[in-house]
Formats: structure tokens, sequence, C-alpha cells
């Protein structure tokens, strides 16, 4: 002791539990710019997705259990059957609709948000990522090639635009917006760079696997990078692809990688469906972070099928997402986690839940004795940042605490 | 150029049917309402930054603003900002009322008919 007084512990940041200012976000070199104002939106978002989550909806579980609940075994003399008569049930229960209503306008506001920083300066950030991307072989478009429709039909997680549209040739302010408001809907629970994700990954691999060497892994699904980045540090040896059917954040993605001095990390326009480019056993790392649930059965089929036959004999296949709807978890919990399907544009979540993975992985060619099963929770700096596995709670599908499922071919 | 883009473009609609919850009217109203309480909150936080900088500075101490104690004339003024913004927000409750005492009221439609005859 020095004397000195000791900041950290002296005053409300000691026993300070909610989300840290957005003003630690990771900042790479096409990251948006931010006003004190835009930063000051961002801070109530993620105050308000927490307040939500904490404060306002452990109580639509106790209008279930009180109202809706039992009104429902009144009206049918019957428990309900399934998670969706349950949801339709608190459909008609006006603490649900409040929430839900909150849930959806904050998402809709965070959308605004973020869109209106990347968007006042589109030009800007088009042009610096030009810039980074122009030259090498880091980023490979194909402007040809057919947008999925379980993308195109309605706007995941409410993103105008998607993955893949533009306001201009060039444009990434799609991406940017994706990027720039992560934190802001997870409350900085995936970190700086919002890469948690692939930071449990690597901490899983290197734990499970210790003397895994990859030297051709695949990401599908890749988005801007923000997981598949992590995996490419930690092996720099490795040749890395990622994986994604969105040109916008592909370029971003290939930008944010070269102003983060990540070299091997290949940015790829393709669909995972069809990895025909690829011979068989290219690679011995196949990955994606938080895809599956916004797909489609017949991409999710074909993708494990082309999974097995580009993975090498030995190589590995580690999907990541939120846990799957098995028989004990309550119908309650199927609903809430269902709400994101139907009210924040994730059509596949809901089905996506409820598939027979394993099945699925043993149809595609995998060993049913070599499935790998899993949980991770997201890696972060837990000076500055909550740390999901800490974290009593539950928010339904949000929480940074993932199953992986996977498999040793 | 890009702040028109930002105009036009930051509230846009994604693709998708919007669900409503509650009656639409009253979830319009919501909608507008949190939206209005974001920004209050940016208020807020900018008028935080502005009362620590200036206390950084050596100008104005959090503690003087805590302490401030306005004198009869500046709270009269407060007073009627104060009564002046209560009116404004709440012209609505004003006019509701005003329209239940009136009797006999016409609609502009109505009266549109009226001095729209001719022989009127």
């Amino acid at each position: 002791m020095d004397g000195s007084p000791d900041l950290k512990n002296a005053g409300p940041a000691q026993s300070y539990s909610g989300p840290p200012d957005y003003r630690v976000v990771g900042r790479h070199g096409v990251f948006p710019e931010t006003s004190h104002d835009e930063i000051a939106r961002f801070n109530f978002l993620a105050h308000m997705n927490r307040h939500l989550s904490t404060r306002i909806m452990p109580a639509v579980k106790t209008a279930w259990e009180r109202r809706a609940g039992p009104a429902f075994e009144t009206r049918e003399s019957r428990a309900p059957k399934d998670r969706h008569e349950v949801r339709k049930a608190l459909l008609q229960d006006p603490y649900y609709q409040a929430w839900s209503a909150l849930r959806r306008a904050t998402m809709e506001q965070r959308q605004q948000a973020g869109r209106w920083i990347a968007l006042r300066q589109a030009e800007i950030l088009s042009a610096k990522v030009d810039g980074l991307t122009k030259a090498g072989d880091r980023l490979e478009l194909d402007p040809a090639l057919p947008i999925p429709r379980y993308v195109s039909a309605v706007d995941h997680h409410c993103m105008p635009g998607s993955y893949h549209r533009e306001v201009f040739p060039g444009d990434v302010s799609g991406a940017a917006n994706y990027d720039s408001g992560i934190f802001a809907t997870t409350g900085g629970a995936l970190g700086r760079f919002s890469d948690g994700g692939g930071h449990a990954v690597v901490k899983w691999v290197r734990k499970t696997l210790p003397d895994f060497r990859p030297h051709r892994i695949l990401d599908i699904g890749a988005n801007l990078g923000q997981n598949v980045l992590p995996i490419a540090q930690a092996f720099p040896d490795a040749e890395v692809i990622a994986l994604d059917v969105g040109a916008p954040m592909l370029r971003y993605g290939a930008a944010r990688a070269k102003s983060l001095g990540v070299e091997n990390v290949r940015f790829v326009q393709g669909d995972g469906s069809d990895l025909s480019r690829w011979a068989n056993g290219s690679f011995d790392w196949v990955q994606t972070t938080m895809t599956l649930h916004e797909l489609s059965l017949t991409s999710i089929k074909a993708i494990f099928a082309e999974t097995f036959r580009v993975l090498s004999h030995g190589g590995i296949v580690l999907h990541v997402e939120q846990p799957q709807y098995a028989a004990d978890m309550p119908l309650f919990e199927q609903a809430m986690r269902d709400w994101d399907a139907f009210y924040n544009n994730e059509p596949f979540w809901s089905t996506m839940h409820e598939l027979d993975l394993d099945g699925f992985m043993v149809e595609a060619g995998f060993d049913r004795a070599k499935l790998i099963h899993d949980g991770v929770t997201a890696v972060v700096d837990k000076d500055v940042f909550p740390d999901a596995a800490d974290d009593e709670g539950e928010d339904y599908g949000r929480k940074a605490a993932w199953h992986v499922i996977g498999a040793v071919k | 150029m890009s702040l028109d883009l930002a105009l036009a473009l930051s509230s846009a609609k994604p693709a998708g049917s919007r669900p409503y919850f509650m009656d639409p009217e009253v979830e319009r109203v919501l909608n507008i309402l949190m939206a209005t309480v974001q920004e209050l909150a940016v208020t807020r936080e900018r008028l935080d930054t502005l009362e620590r900088l200036l206390e950084a500075k050596g100008v104005v101490a959090q503690s003087e603003i805590e302490r401030f104690e306005p004198t009869k004339d500046q709270a009269a003024e407060r007073g009627l900002w104060m009564q002046e913004y209560l009116n404004r927000v709440l012209r609505t409750l004003q006019q509701e009322a005003e329209a239940m005492q009136t009797k006999g009221d016409l609609a502009s439609e109505e009266v549109a008919l009226e001095v729209s005859r001719a022989d009127a």
C-alpha cells in the first residue's frame, strides 16, 4: 500500500454490476465514429435491455403461473401440450403484452440508433473499407451468389437490409450498424470487440483438445468475422476462411481484420450448403457460432453434409448455439425462448431448437460415438464486463451462455 | 450525401410484418414515449458530462449545484416556466375540458357544407 486511494474500490464502481459505459467498446479502423449523444443512446439501450430482463421479465413468469396458465387450464380443461399453446396463451396476458411491446420497441430503437450512426458516415466508411481491402487476396466476393430465402424473407433481428443489402454500391453501413450496436444489445456481455463467443471456443478447444493443431479452418456464417478472429489469432499458422452470403458484412469484416492486424483470415462470399469449391478433406476444423438458428431445415442438413465432406479425418466440427429445447425444459421457458423467433424476426429459431441435431449429424456421416456436447460462456475482460458464467439470471435466448454441439470425424 | 441517407433511412422498417402486442394505437404511443424516454436519458447524460467538466475545470462544483437556492425572483421565473411547460404538455386535457363545457360545437366539416351553400 502506498497510501494513495484505491479508486476502483472506493466508489460506486465497486458494487456496480450493470453494463459498462459504451466508451469501453473496442474500436478498429472501420468502426464508425460516435458522438457523445449517440453513445448515450446506446448506454440507454444497454440499460433498457438489462432492466427488461432483470426487472420486468421475471414477472412474466408470475403472470403465467397465476393468471395466463390457470386461465388456459380453466378454458381448455387441460394443461398446454406444447410451447406454442403457452405462447399464444401468454399473448392474451397484459403483462406479457407490455413486456413484449417494450422489448420490440427497444430492438427497433437499437436499430434506429445504430443506423443513424452508420448511415450519416456511410460514404466515409465505404471509402475506408475500400482502402483496406482493395489490395491483396483477403476478400473474395461473388456478386452472382443467390441470397437464400431464409436470409431475404424477413430481416433478422429487425435489422433493416439484413446482412446483404446495400444502400449504394460498396455500402457497408449495415455491417457498421450491426458491429456498433451488438454492445448495446448485449450490455457488453460479449466483450470489447463483441468476440466473447470466439474466445469461448478457443478456450474450449485449448482445454479439451490440447494437442489440436489445425491448419485449415472454415467458419460458416462468419458475419463480420467477430467470432473467427480470436480463433485465427489463437492459431496464427492456420489459414482461416470466413464464409458468409452477405457481401457488405464480408467487406467490412475483411477491413476490420486488416486494421486489427489479423492476416490469416480470408473473407469469402459463399453459401455453406454448397462447398463444392473445396475438395473432400480440405479443412481440419469447421466452425459455426450462433449461425444455425438463422438457417432453414434444408440448408442445415446440406451444411452438415458438406461439413462432413470437407473435413479431414480426425478433423472437428463445432456448432455454438443457445441450448436445444430438451424434453426436460419447461414449456414456459421454451415459449419465452421462442419470443425472438416470432417477434424479433428469427424465423428458424423455434424449429432449429427442437431438432434432433445429433440425428442430423449422424445422418451427415458422423459417428454417434464421436459427437461432442458441452457448454461454454463468453470469455470477456472481467474487470470491465459482466461475466455470463457468474450470472444466475436468465434472458431466455440472449444470455452469453451457449451449448457446443460438434463431432470429431 | 450521408446525412440525407441517415434522415431518409435510419428509421426504416425491417422486412417482415410487424407484430403488435396491444391495441396498435396504444402501442404507437408507447413507441413514441420510449423514444422520448431515451432522448431524455441522452440529455441527462450530456448534462452530467457538462457538470463534471465544469467541476474538473474549477468553474462550478457539483455540490454548488446541489446546494443552489434560487432568489425569490429566480424561483418565480422557474415556477412560471414550470407552469408554461405543464400547460403545453397537458394541452390536450385542457381542450377536452373546454369541449365538455361547450354546447353546440360544430365540426368544420359540418360548417363547410353550410358556408358552401349557394343560398347561405
